[in-house]
């Protein structure tokens, strides 16, 4: 079994670059000998899809079928794994995870090189491109991290298991929607390349790669968001957030890619920001490699880091050479990206993309930054320091609330000018709105003046009210006028508005799922725990709940052993749930893990933790966090992908997108 | 005996015991609420990376010996700065859950803060910059439209758009 694993592997090394030597030479003496070659190139990418997905195929029936002569299998997985797991091997450790990174390029790569007869030369260029990032992952693969390196010495009778924390159903989805928006921008990042190195015309590269960023980025935004969701289920500490290096590794491709989905409509409309757009997809790129090598170089400490390695040394000499490579084009035709427009006022959308573009990179830059100290502080004055939530939090959560101001103001700007009574006129009503709203809070008992987290809280949930009164009144306008014309309802013009033009109303309601996402965030201003040690019929309160201990109890199952306290909740003197909170020993590993029982409502969270046995009096531990508008996350998140999704459909009526004019700019050396 | 006190000093014996009640009350809650604050600045030791007041690290040999550590140390009325360098001589630099505000770390606070003012020069600087960028227009091509004949034709548009 590994030997086929073995051989695939090698065969997609050769086959993937066959792709990028032949490709390139395709490229670099255009002729009809060179177009038979370039086909070739492009066939041997897609075989390359073939061959790595029977790579991948192979290790996860070897999984299935306890073949523990694989060290990989040895080390990630069991007998008595339940099935889902078992195939979820395939990402739970180092080799598996490059490998399955290696399939989803493959598979992009596939639908890429199918699609070639869109513009079969700006293709051809990008499929060298993937190809050069594929040859590196089976490198990596092949030489130094194989998933089918055979065990040494007697074969073991069992594996170790997968660590306990990934034995949870989120972990099946959650690392294949992460690793789809990594590996999914290599693609808007290999056309912005391939369009720069071929000197393309116009923006076309840009329509072509606007769906891919756009899905790449949905997949991104679920990855992110399940992995909250999967720290708030299983590490048991009650949060979703911890500021760790592993989770800023994912959120920093995110905050470049969003802000290059934002600015990338002023270089379609308007022509503008060419230089910024491309370093921001070059720059997404290379955080999205930037992440894995912090995941598994260990050059800082993570809790999610469940592999670490050497390799660290491969991903930053590919992070070097396409760095170089980036420039050396940029500088090389640097003069093709000139704007096309100059900005006409600064109350214009075309700013307020700036300045969003701006504080989105400052996030970014601040999250590094952080991550990164640790390493600097021991390597300027010899002694490592922590940088926690307490420094993320302080210095991000400013940056968060300009954001959601400029998120609210950014749309009632018109593109060039916007005349200072139009602004009024569109923005009165929503702030005050969201006055009301501050007023109303202050008046139910929330203190800005006591404490600066609820301060922020006060201003995050005013903001996105303002913001949602917005998006709101967008809608009603632009139905309004449809209404008018066709008399239709209120709600059905709005539906056919959002029709007619899906990717401005798309984004609109990402936007609304941005801030009720916001609003589950101010909520961790007023969070509640309390601990208590819980005997039979012992009562504990929280908040307006009263939890009673009825019983506790064990079970014996093959993959793990566990005990969980059966507990009552109490509302108001009625009894409204019962509660389970359990402790698992997994068997493998030897490695204890907390399943946490949770009430979740709109309201509120209520959340329990078993902590185990006190030592001392042998009475079991119970923790209970009372936790505001979790779930607002959750549903935010979901409001996001709705509007994710309705920005891919295409429009009911084409909305012609006014190519940028063809005026001659003076020669000012001025880019973007 | 009251009645022979001036009325004056009688009100400000009234009002220092008041004050007195209420910084006494405030004192009460102060050791809970330093507690939590100062639990919130300090890392758990044991290698979970959790904050001290969040770890709940099954077993974890250190959490519950720093929090007491910590109890003991706010209810002996230790400042918020001897407490945090107690902790710091003991378990290290990495217990505090953020770098301090002196020496090299203060560099870790200022550079967000420098990147957002230097980003907002340079984003108004390039905003001045495309201001001030003349257009030409090539020959045979429509001149673009300004002043009150553009603003004419952005009110129809509204007009016709809006209503």
């Amino acid at each position: 079994m590994s030997q086929i694993g073995s051989f695939a592997l090698l065969l997609a090394l050769a086959l993937s670059a066959y792709s990028f030597l032949a490709g390139l030479l395709a490229l670099a003496r255009p002729g009809p000998a060179s177009e038979r070659l370039g086909e070739t190139a492009r066939r041997a990418g897609i075989a390359t899809f073939a061959v790595v997905s029977l790579a991948a195929l192979v290790l996860v029936i070897a999984a299935f079928q306890d073949d523990f002569s694989i060290a990989y299998i040895f080390h990630h997985s069991n007998r008595d794994l339940p099935a889902p797991y078992k195939f979820a091997v395939l990402w739970s450790g180092q080799e598996g995870s490059l490998l399955f990174w290696s399939l989803l390029l493959a598979t992009y790569g596939l639908v890429l090189r199918l699609r070639h007869k869109t513009d079969g030369r700006l293709f051809a260029h990008a499929s060298v491109i993937i190809a050069a990032v594929q040859v590196f992952f089976l490198l990596l693969l092949n030489f130094a991290a194989h998933p089918f390196a055979i065990m040494q010495g007697a074969l073991p009778e069992d594996g170790n298991g997968l660590n306990p924390l990934l034995q949870y159903p989120e972990m099946v989805i959650h690392p294949p929607m992460l690793y789809l928006g990594y590996v999914g921008f290599t693609v808007p990042f290999a056309f912005a390349l391939g369009a720069l190195v071929m000197r393309y015309p116009g923006e076309k590269w840009i329509h072509i790669t606007r769906r891919w960023t756009m899905v790449t980025w949905g997949f991104l935004t679920c990855g992110v968001f399940l992995g909250a969701h999967w720290a708030y289920s299983v590490l048991g500490w009650g949060g979703y957030w911890g500021w760790d290096p592993v989770e800023n590794a994912s959120l920093m491709p995110w905050l470049t890619g969003t802000a290059f989905l934002h600015s990338v409509m002023m270089q379609e409309k308007r022509g503008m920001l060419k230089v910024w757009n491309m370093w921001l997809i070059f720059a997404t790129f290379l955080l999205s490699i930037f992440g894995t090598f912090l995941t598994r170089s260990g050059v800082v400490s993570s809790v999610h880091a469940f592999a670490q390695s050497s390799i660290g040394d491969w991903f930053v000499a590919f992070l070097a050479l396409t760095f170089a490579v980036c420039l050396f084009f940029y500088v090389k035709n640097r003069s093709h990206l000139r704007s096309e427009h100059k900005l006409e006022s600064l109350v214009s959308r075309e700013s307020s993309f700036l300045f969003n573009n701006l504080l989105l990179l400052v996030a970014c830059f601040t999250v590094l930054w952080g991550t990164l100290f640790p390493v600097l502080s021991e390597w300027v004055q010899g002694t490592k320091v922590t940088v926690g939530p307490h420094f993320f939090n302080r210095v991000n959560v400013p940056v968060a609330l300009l954001l959601l101001l400029l998120t609210a103001v950014g749309p009632l700007l018109a593109w060039r000018k916007t005349s200072v009574e139009s602004l009024k006129r569109n923005f009165m009503w929503p702030a005050l709105g969201a006055l009301a709203t501050g007023a109303v809070l202050i008046a139910l008992g929330i203190r800005p003046w006591k404490d600066m987290s609820y301060l922020y809280a006060l201003m995050t949930i005013m903001l996105s009210v303002l913001v949602g009164l917005t998006v709101i009144s967008e809608f009603i306008r632009g139905g309004r006028v449809i209404k008018g014309h066709t008399g239709q309802s209120l709600f059905s013009s709005m539906l056919q508005l959002a029709h007619r033009n899906t990717r401005r109303y798309g984004g609109y309601i990402v936007h609304f799922g941005v801030i009720v996402i916001m609003i589950g965030f101010a909520g961790a201003a007023f969070n509640r725990d309390k601990e208590q040690e819980m005997g039979y019929g012992d009562k504990m309160s929280i908040g307006a709940y009263t939890l009673v201990c009825r019983s506790y109890t064990q079970e014996d199952k093959p993959n793990y052993s566990s005990e969980w306290a059966i507990v009552d909740v109490f509302k108001g003197g009625k009894q409204i749930e019962t509660l389970y909170p359990e402790r698992r020993f997994y068997k493998a590993s030897r490695q204890m893990a907390t399943m946490v029982a949770n009430r979740s409502t709109l309201k509120e969270d209520l959340y329990l933790v078993y902590e185990g046995l006190n030592q001392d009096t042998g009475r079991p531990i119970l923790k209970v966090h009372l936790n505001p508008l979790v779930m607002w996350i959750w549903v935010g998140v979901w409001i996001m992908i709705a509007g994710t999704v309705v920005a891919l459909i295409p429009n009911a009526v084409p909305v012609h997108v006014t190519a940028p004019a063809r005026v001659q700019a003076t020669p000012v050396g001025a880019g973007d | 005996m009251l009645s022979l006190v001036n009325p004056t000093l009688k009100r400000a014996l009234q009002l220092g015991l008041l004050l007195l009640a209420i910084f006494a009350f405030l004192g009460a809650g102060d050791d809970a609420a330093r507690f939590n604050d100062l639990g919130h600045r300090l890392m758990c030791v044991c290698g979970c990376n959790q904050i001290l007041l969040e770890c709940n690290h099954i077993g974890c040999q250190y959490s519950d010996r720093m929090r007491d550590e910590l109890t003991a140390a706010v209810q002996r009325g230790d400042s918020n700065d001897l407490t945090l360098q107690a902790f710091v001589q003991k378990y290290g630099t990495t217990v505090m859950a953020a770098p301090t505000t002196t020496g090299f770390n203060r560099v870790a606070w200022v550079m967000p803060y420098l990147a957002l003012v230097l980003g907002l020069t340079t984003v108004s600087l390039i905003v001045r910059a495309w201001k001030l960028r003349p257009l030409v227009v090539p020959a045979g091509a429509v001149a673009p439209v300004t002043g009150a004949e553009l603003e004419h034709f952005r009110e129809q548009a509204r007009k016709d758009t809006e209503e």
